[in-house]
């Protein structure tokens, strides 16, 4: 009897389901073998779906902002002010000089932290635990920066329609020279444990490649496209804020793997360093006096109390200061006419103005209450800032009432995923993993 | 000697050995995760409480950290992992998130993953500092020291009811 | 009467018939295309030399089913408060319309062009009615709709003719409803496990 029959070839599945450890977020991945090759794959994701969009229309245009962190949650800022940014061009105005250095310079502080994250993290799946140790290290002295300005080390909330939370606290420039001084120390110390290394070389090198034509196809932007050799950076190509006024490279690849997405990652770094120090030298000076109509003051001594005006002694009641609870700092009037735009439709007043007098009660009243905010007319409008991963857009549409009625997030590693396929097709299981780290995948984005 | 005070020391005895080596899973899935890797490298330091250590199979792990937001997708996937632990096994809802939801209250968030399984240590912050997670860490010591776990107490109709639901073709 | 912007204007002289109408808004020009012609009008922007997007950057829908009825004022019985006049938003120069009425078309699915060779930004949309809302897939000229295709089946229930698999992606398969949509309730929730409220 003759049963023997030929063996069968099949392809096996291979799921790496949704919890892995690999540091980036939750997909699942199903990728079909033949041996050690990966074949085909299948890339399932929504296991972060927060309902970002829908929680959006549910509150006033503020409301959104701390949504808005929790998208790309290793650099929050930059998705804070790409949001403020959509709302300021539909309610037509523009921040004030000051506010747009500064949040040039979180939002690279910002870029900077992703790019640490990123990097480390995959250095991290492929053996390399100490790169990340000293990445993290490296990003806890942005973070420190980051809570001295905004109060939190993470989830900031720092972007407001019309400007930002509050001023720069005192220090800033002598802080974040320290803490650039030794994001350059760890930079270095990373390039030499890295750059070179025979192991690291060979598992990032050709792996991942994609050509130039199918990246735009699949409009990949950001460091991801720069890797593959298309120079294409917001920054440069329709700037916002400030960036038209700061001198900056755009580092690209050639190959497209893996290899040249690292290098491009490290030197948007010293780039990024680069803008800051810029920013910070040409940032117009600090707080000023300026009373309830916008106008600048000469500096006043601060002992006039507000019962003094009900007494009838008016003079000099606009000069008037309130003593405010320290946790209110950055408040105050001065520094928050130097980085709020002066537009009452859409930014709350000062707190002394708000506690002092009751055209700021008003004010304040009108933007917060139930019912009442800010309303911009009816309209639509898409900002795209450069977010750590590519281009970050925001399409906005507005009805007139003080909700949004859509907010759309472009979120950029979306696109990224969807070419996953394509770049493991043809490699070894082990090139999933490098190939995984390089495309920076953040759930929060991915899936809003 | 009664029996009694040998299985009283011995029990102090495992509980000690125990809390001293925690085997972590961090089913780590948003932004909590920043702040667990913050936890857990040099400048804050999990690794000195003895629990920096993690391993990526529920198999071989003790401790649950569910760190970042649950979605309904995600659910089932975190009963499974939980399933699959080995007793003596402990839960942490690492983040507001995994607390009570936190601010996402909509159709796709799980309220509290609290609602599919028991959880030993409620570790709020949105998200927790890591001062914040090393108390918890601590609390949660405390609890593996002295014998306790929600899990032990978890009734024999809740796993039926919390089955993943089947799905043949899912690695299509 | 304004003069067209230059890529509306070429979109008028090269294919007149697909064009519902066009505005532009705070510097960004749209085109309302119908959406028999969409595939058509999307080639044609990717391959002619002075439209060339070859970037397809955004792909997402609108639900129109409740704009401008939501809450004006805070909510008690006396009339609306009247606003304070700083409160009125600010008069921007050009204005804004659908074009299309919002009781015919209740959706739209709205692309964000962009060319890399010419640096410039265009916005279509595609408006459609409520009951069967398709129109044509573009995933054969550019490789990024095939994602936001399913994410907007996913969110709105928008089908698009020719999209080689079309199911969920945000969500997961066994949820029933189109979760965007502005008639579905944020906190009805389906869940796969555990108590549902």
């Amino acid at each position: 009897m003759d049963t023997a029959r030929p063996a069968e070839a099949r392809h096996m599945f291979l799921n790496m389901g949704p919890s892995h450890p690999a540091m980036h977020g939750i997909i699942k991945l199903v990728v079909q073998l033949d041996g050690e090759r990966v074949v085909d794959s299948n890339v399932d994701i929504g296991y972060l779906h927060r309902a970002f969009e829908k929680d959006a229309e549910a509150g006033p245009y503020n409301n959104a902002i701390p949504y808005a962190d929790r998208l790309n949650y290793v650099s929050p800022l930059i998705n804070n002010f790409g949001y403020c940014l959509a709302i300021e061009r539909l309610l037509d105005i523009e921040a004030t000089e000051r506010c747009q250095y500064i949040r040039v310079i979180m939002s690279e502080i910002s870029r900077i932290s992703d790019h640490l994250t990123c990097v480390g993290a995959s250095a991290m799946e492929l053996g390399a635990f100490t790169v990340f140790l000293y990445m993290i290290k490296a990003r806890e002295w942005l973070w420190e920066l980051i809570e001295s300005v905004t109060g939190a080390r993470l989830t900031i909330s720092y972007g407001r329609v019309g400007g930002v939370k509050a001023d720069l606290p005192e220090g800033f420039e002598a802080q974040t020279r320290a803490a650039l001084r030794e994001v350059r120390k760890v930079l270095l110390e990373c390039h030499a444990l890295l750059t070179r290394n025979r192991i690291f070389v060979d598992r990032m090198q050709g792996t991942g490649i994609i050509a130039k034509e199918r990246a735009i196809s699949y409009s990949i932007t950001g460091p991801f496209l720069r890797g593959s050799g298309v120079a294409l950076d917001v920054r440069k190509a329709t700037p916002y804020f400030v960036y038209d006024r700061l001198s900056f490279d755009i580092p690209t690849g050639e190959h497209g793997d893996n290899y040249d997405r690292y290098l491009v990652r490290m030197e948007e770094m010293e780039q990024s360093m680069r803008i800051i120090e810029q920013a910070l030298a040409q940032i117009p000076a600090g707080p000023l006096n300026v009373d309830l109509e916008g106008r600048v003051m000469p500096p006043m001594p601060a002992d006039l109390m507000v019962d003094e005006a009900k007494m009838g002694r008016v003079a000099g009641f606009l000069q008037a200061r309130v003593r405010l609870d320290p946790t209110l700092e950055g408040s105050t009037r001065g520094p928050h006419g130097a980085v709020n735009a002066n537009e009452k439709r859409a930014v709350l007043p000062p707190k002394e103005d708000t506690y002092g007098n009751i055209e700021g009660l008003m004010q304040h009243f009108k933007l917060v209450m139930y019912g009442h905010g800010i309303r911009p007319s009816k309209g639509e409008y898409y900002s795209a800032v450069e977010g750590a991963n590519g281009e970050l857009g925001f399409y906005v549409i507005s009805d007139g009432s003080e909700r949004p009625y859509r907010v759309r997030v472009r979120p950029p590693c979306f696109t990224i995923m969807a070419a996953l396929p394509e770049l493991l097709k043809g490699g070894l299981v082990a090139d999933i993993i490098p190939t995984f780290g390089s495309v920076n995948m953040i759930g929060g984005e991915l899936d809003r | 000697m009664s029996l009694n005070w040998m299985t009283t020391r011995r029990d102090a005895a495992l509980g000690w050995a125990r809390k001293f080596s925690i085997f972590q899973y961090p089913f780590v899935t948003a932004c909590c995760g920043m702040e667990y890797m913050a936890t857990a490298t040099s400048h804050y330091d999990m690794d000195r409480f003895g629990a920096g250590f993690p391993r990526f199979s529920p198999r071989q792990a003790d401790v649950l950290f569910v760190v970042g937001t649950i979605s309904h997708k995600m659910a089932p996937v975190l009963r499974r992992v939980y399933d699959q632990m080995a007793e003596p096994k402990w839960v942490v809802a690492f983040g507001v998130c995994t607390c009570t939801g936190g601010f996402y209250n909509n159709y796709a968030t799980v309220q509290g993953i609290d609602t599919i399984m028991p959880v030993d240590v409620y570790i709020p912050g949105c998200p927790p500092r890591p001062e914040n997670v090393l108390d918890g860490l601590i609390k949660l010591q405390e609890k593996i020291g002295r014998g306790e776990s929600a899990a032990l107490r978890e009734p024999e109709s809740r796993p039926a009811e919390f089955a993943a639901p089947h799905r043949p073709d899912a690695h299509l | 009467m304004n003069p067209d912007p230059t890529l509306t204007a070429l979109l008028r002289s090269a294919v007149p018939q697909a064009l519902l109408g066009a505005h532009q808004y705070q510097g960004q020009e749209t085109v309302l295309v119908h959406a028999k012609e969409l595939p058509a009008v999307a080639r044609f922007l990717k391959e002619h030399p002075a439209a060339q997007f070859d970037v397809l950057m955004d792909l997402g829908g609108v639900d129109y089913l409740t704009f401008g009825k939501a809450l004006k004022s805070a909510p008690s019985r006396s009339t609306p408060s009247p606003l304070p006049y700083y409160m009125n938003p600010k008069p921007v120069k050009d204005t804004w319309d659908r074009l299309v009425p919002d009781s015919a078309y209740r959706f739209e699915v709205v692309y964000h062009l962009y060319s890399s060779v010419h640096n410039h930004r265009l916005r279509v949309k595609v408006p459609l009615p409520s009951a069967d809302p398709v129109v044509g897939s573009v995933t054969g000229l550019w490789a990024a709709a095939d994602w936001f295709e399913r994410e907007t089946w996913d969110m709105y229930g928008i089908h698009f003719d020719g999209h080689p698999d079309l199911r969920r992606i945000l969500m997961y398969e066994e949820f029933k409803g189109h979760p965007l949509r502005k008639d579905y309730p944020i906190y009805k929730r389906q869940p796969l496990m555990g108590p549902s409220n």
